[in-house]
């Protein structure tokens, strides 16, 4: 069958966002609900892919073909399986929660600002569609164009280097891949398709070389340590939604690309250094923890929180079993809506105060109590409590873990204790108490625009704590056929 | 003697005769009407070269032709890169109206001056012979000196000929000197000639190997690859913007084309030889270029260092055709048809840089330093837009027509086993990305330091969008320039 929903999904905001651009920022009631209809439009289509998806089929689905450079036989080749179905369903919607987030808070160029997000949406989801190694290639580098103007325009004082930072950071990566990838176009004989590489034989030695190009790639956008830094800086300077899309969705991508490549294509080299990525995931999930714990900085926390939570995905794939990833999954899809949430919190408050510091806060409860609540659940969801989302991926995870070796496991879950214990002090200390100080005294509470971003977050956070079934079930068949073809060797 | 003279076919050199008879038209009817009719001279150029574009089109039938005793040949290739040449030539003039205006150049002269340089690189891109190489190169070189030198005033102009005249007729010297070593070797100045008696294996090796040495330093001069790129920052910086924007683009297809007629179609012989060489060059070209731009003020002198590292791009795609010696079709056309493509979209988007350096100009103010795109953002968004794609594009990030030229000269070196060369190079268009960054954070992060309006006519306005809209159209939609590059290398090989 051959759909066009995968295209909708990726031009439709695209295309979109054009009017939004030349109607300018004058007229900001007609761009915000313009923005607000395009991002809506672009989430009601990607809907088909949840309800035509077929859970039984572990591979490609809903194909688009064309050709689009000849000349190298490069194509136009979308098709999304359970791994990646889900990824684009959370952009689409994160991303209207994110035209929603900066409805009056941003005063300066509107219009380019929810442009920005919107073509940022569309190229994601060409990102998680792309089936055609340099197709994939274009959206991801892409991508960086819009990420890096948010940061650097509408960003915090220290916006310039941030923006740099994770632009060169992340160019770094991907221009090895993009050797690596045409390393693979030559070797296949001249196809870029991916699922063609997944069945190519490859030697020791260059599947090593191609798994530390995409490593390169794929861990700074994860990202995992020691190439994180950029994380911190870019999420502290990043205004609201900024930090919104690239904690739910642009970590994501780092992690797909394993899944979508490394595994697949290098599974020998993916065995072979398996202990290193591990030690690197645990050195991201206790260091970083720590690490989190000591900054004064909410969104630094944060920031530091999403490395760690992501060490836990990457350690879900590397142990090579089907609850591991499956795990790993659901922690992406769970932090997106997590990450975006306490994000977004942070923003209620730094709209209110211009602070992001927690020593400036305490008592906030006093002034916000639906606010409180909704933190509160947010934050319960960041340290793993059972019943929301939070836990589930976790707790997969570490089973996985301990199936592969006890000590892996024990050491993952000293998680539990360490992420409960950054966000819920973070948590003491803003929210409860005494009013700290006269701003506090004069919060007001969230108004209707904001309880609605925040109920649809926490009804996801706890739709997916209760009853994660209908998550777990469309990526079992492509989470099987994966671990399936990670078991054949190459050489 | 008369009695042997046999009248060349003129067929082949249509545009080339019908562009300096219409020179001649140009110098009267500006000695007539030059005073009272200024824009005339301008809008006659044009119409010449538009008129050369009709003649290309209609005279181009595909097949290798060779007129003037096998000195001039007319294949696709020269009616291609001609045709990209009238047209880059043609925007140089648009852009370039309204700023020569505000100073009073916009003489006679100078639209003689460019239809010479014009003339020459049609010479030099339709050369089969040593001899006519070096006409077409002699003629190009002596009218961009004249330009560079056209507002007599300015002393850093003067400065700028001064130094590119010198250096530049050293190299001619240099080219010369190979030139004639290779036919003391080969006993032919014919192109053909040359491959032929090589690939028969009776010349000297030492000596040819000798004059190559003194060949490609020439042709490097005129692409301005590492070590032979000194003049290039000063003669782009020193000359009036507009002359910037003519030496900056068009030229380089013609560089291109008397490569490629030298080294491939010529000494392919010595392949090995050459190979060596240029990558050396490419190398050097792309690091030195890339980390000496970071260190610029002023935006012209910031984009001569992109440009010698673009040119060492290119030479990287032209330098893959041949693996150890053993000649492979495919690699070879792939090779060579990325070097053209890389030279097209480098000349595309050199127009549009420079372009955007004329825009922000204005009568008595040059906009020519990076602090001048300070906010360009909140003067005009349109603007601001165009220049981010051409920076992007330049840096090499899609879905602009930069990422696609870099990836088929990419593909090429990988092809032909340069795969530590290709890694180096970009690790150094990282290096790259860094400066193109800036100017797009200048223009949006910063506040505008400059806020007069933008005054350039609307000519200017609607070329320059269209130059920054094809820039993105060649990148969403690349197969179409990509496969016009390979037909044509296929065919004119």
């Amino acid at each position: 069958m051959n759909s066009q929903l995968l295209s909708l999904a990726i031009w439709v905001p695209i295309l979109g966002a054009v009017p939004v651009f030349l109607l300018g920022s004058e007229r900001r009631c007609l761009v915000r609900w313009l923005a607000l209809a395009v991002a809506v439009a672009g989430f009601l289509v990607t809907l088909p892919l949840y309800t035509g998806f077929d859970v039984q089929q572990g591979g490609m689905q809903f194909i688009e073909q064309l050709p689009w450079i000849p000349r190298f036989n490069i194509q136009y080749l979308l098709g999304v399986d359970g791994i990646s179905m889900p990824l684009i369903l959370l952009n689409s919607f994160i991303t209207i929660l994110v035209v929603l987030a900066g409805w009056e808070v941003i005063e300066k160029k509107q219009a380019q600002y929810l442009g920005a997000f919107l073509v940022m949406s569309g190229l994601m989801n060409g990102i998680f569609s792309a089936l055609d190694g340099i197709l994939f290639y274009v959206f991801f580098e892409a991508s960086l164009i819009p990420m890096y103007i948010i940061i650097g325009v509408w960003g915090g004082p220290n916006r310039v280097y941030a923006a740099f930072k994770f632009f060169l950071y992340t160019l770094l990566g991907s221009l090895l891949m993009l050797v690596a990838l045409i390393w693979l176009f030559l070797q296949s004989g001249g196809s870029f398709n991916i699922l063609d590489w997944h069945e190519l034989p490859i030697g020791m030695a260059p599947q090593i070389l191609i798994f530390i190009a995409f490593l390169m790639s794929f861990a700074v956008k994860v990202p995992m340590w020691p190439v994180h830094t950029w994380l911190p800086d870019a999420h502290v300077e990043a205004p609201t939604g900024g930090s919104v899309i690239l904690a739910a969705i642009a970590l994501k991508l780092g992690a797909y690309g394993f899944l979508r490549f490394s595994l697949p294509i290098v599974p020998d080299a993916s065995h072979y250094l398996a202990p290193m990525m591990i030690t690197l995931s645990l050195i991201a999930v206790i260091y970083i923890g720590f690490v989190a714990l000591v900054q004064t900085d909410m969104k630094k926390l944060v920031a530091y929180s999403s490395i760690s939570h992501m060490g836990f995905v990457t350690l879900g794939f590397f142990i090579f079993n089907q609850i591991g990833i499956e795990g790993a999954l659901v922690q992406m899809i769970s932090h997106g809506f997590v990450s975006g949430a306490m994000f977004l919190c942070i923003g209620v408050m730094y709209d209110r105060m211009h602070s992001r510091e927690i020593a400036d806060y305490g008592g906030v409860a006093n002034r916000m109590p639906k606010f409180a609540a909704f933190f509160l659940l947010f934050a319960m969801a960041n340290s793993g409590l059972p019943a929301t989302s939070g836990f589930v991926g976790e707790f997969m995870v570490i089973l996985g873990a301990i199936k592969f070796n006890f000590w892996v496991g024990f050491a993952a879950a000293t998680t539990l204790i360490v992420g409960a214990a950054y966000t819920l002090w973070m948590y003491k200390r803003v929210v409860f108490g005494d009013v700290a100080n006269h701003h506090v005294a004069e919060l007001t509470d969230i108004n209707g625009r904001e309880t609605l971003i925040l109920t649809l977050l926490a009804a996801c956070v706890l739709a997916m704590g209760l009853y994660p079934f209908p998550f777990t079930e469309v990526m079992h068949a492509s989470v099987d056929n994966l671990l399936k073809h990670v078991a054949v060797s190459k050489l | 003697m008369l009695n042997n003279f046999v009248m060349p076919d003129l067929y082949p050199a249509a545009p080339e005769i019908f562009l300096l008879c219409m020179s001649f038209l140009v110098l009267f009817v500006d000695l007539i009407f030059g005073a009272t009719h200024r824009g005339l001279a301008a809008l006659l150029t044009v119409v010449t070269l538009l008129g050369c574009a009709a003649i290309t089109i209609v005279t181009a039938d595909g097949h290798t032709a060779l007129t003037f005793s096998n000195m001039f040949v007319d294949d696709l290739l020269a009616d291609f890169l001609k045709l990209v040449t009238y047209l880059a030539v043609i925007v140089v003039l648009v852009y370039s109206r309204q700023y020569l205006a505000d100073r009073g150049l916009d003489r006679g002269e100078f639209y003689l001056l460019v239809l010479y340089a014009t003339l020459g690189m049609m010479v030099m891109i339709s050369a089969a012979n040593f001899v006519t190489i070096y006409l077409g190169l002699e003629l190009l070189s002596l009218s961009l000196y004249a330009l560079v030198a056209i507002d007599r005033n300015a002393s850093r102009a003067t400065e700028a000929a001064m130094k590119y005249f010198v250096l530049g007729a050293m190299a001619s010297g240099l080219l010369l000197y190979g030139m004639s070593m290779i036919y003391g070797a080969t006993g032919s100045l014919e192109i053909g000639g040359v491959a032929q008696a090589m690939h028969h294996g009776q010349s000297d090796k030492t000596i040819l190997v000798f004059g190559l040495v003194f060949l490609v330093a020439g042709v490097a001069f005129k692409l301005g690859l590492v070590p032979f790129h000194m003049w290039i920052p000063d003669v782009y910086h020193g000359a009036p913007t507009a002359v910037t924007l003519l030496i900056g683009s068009a030229p380089k297809l013609a560089a291109f084309a008397m490569t490629l007629r030298l080294l491939v179609y010529g000494l392919f012989g010595l392949a090995d030889d050459w190979q060596k060489m240029l990558l050396l060059m490419a190398v050097l070209s792309i690091g030195l270029g890339n980390l000496a731009a970071i260190a610029q003020t002023n935006i012209k002198r910031m984009l001569a260092y992109s440009t010698i590292s673009h040119m060492g791009f290119m030479i990287l795609g032209l330098m893959s055709g041949v693996v150890g010696g053993v000649v492979d079709p495919f690699t070879a056309v792939n090779a060579y048809s990325s070097a053209l493509y890389y030279t097209v979209a480098y000349v595309l988007m050199s127009l549009g840089a420079f372009g955007m350096v004329l825009l922000l100009s204005r009568a008595g103010y040059e906009a020519e330093n990076l602090d001048d795109f300070r906010g360009l953002n909140q003067r005009s968004p349109w603007f601001a837009a165009v220049m981010l794609v051409i920076m992007f594009s330049m840096a090499g990030i899609p879905f602009f027509v930069g990422f696609f030229a870099k990836f088929a000269v990419l593909l090429a070196a990988i092809k032909a086993g340069y795969t530590v060369v290709a890694v180096v190079a970009v690790m150094f268009s990282l290096v790259g990305a860094f400066y193109y960054l800036r100017v797009v954070k200048l223009m949006y992060f910063d506040a505008p330091v400059d806020s007069a309006p933008i005054t350039a006519p609307m000519d200017m306005r609607i070329l320059l969008s269209i130059n920054g809209v094809a820039v993105a159209a060649f990148g969403l939609f690349p197969d179409a320039l990509m496969s016009l590059c390979t037909t044509t290398l296929l065919r004119s090989l």
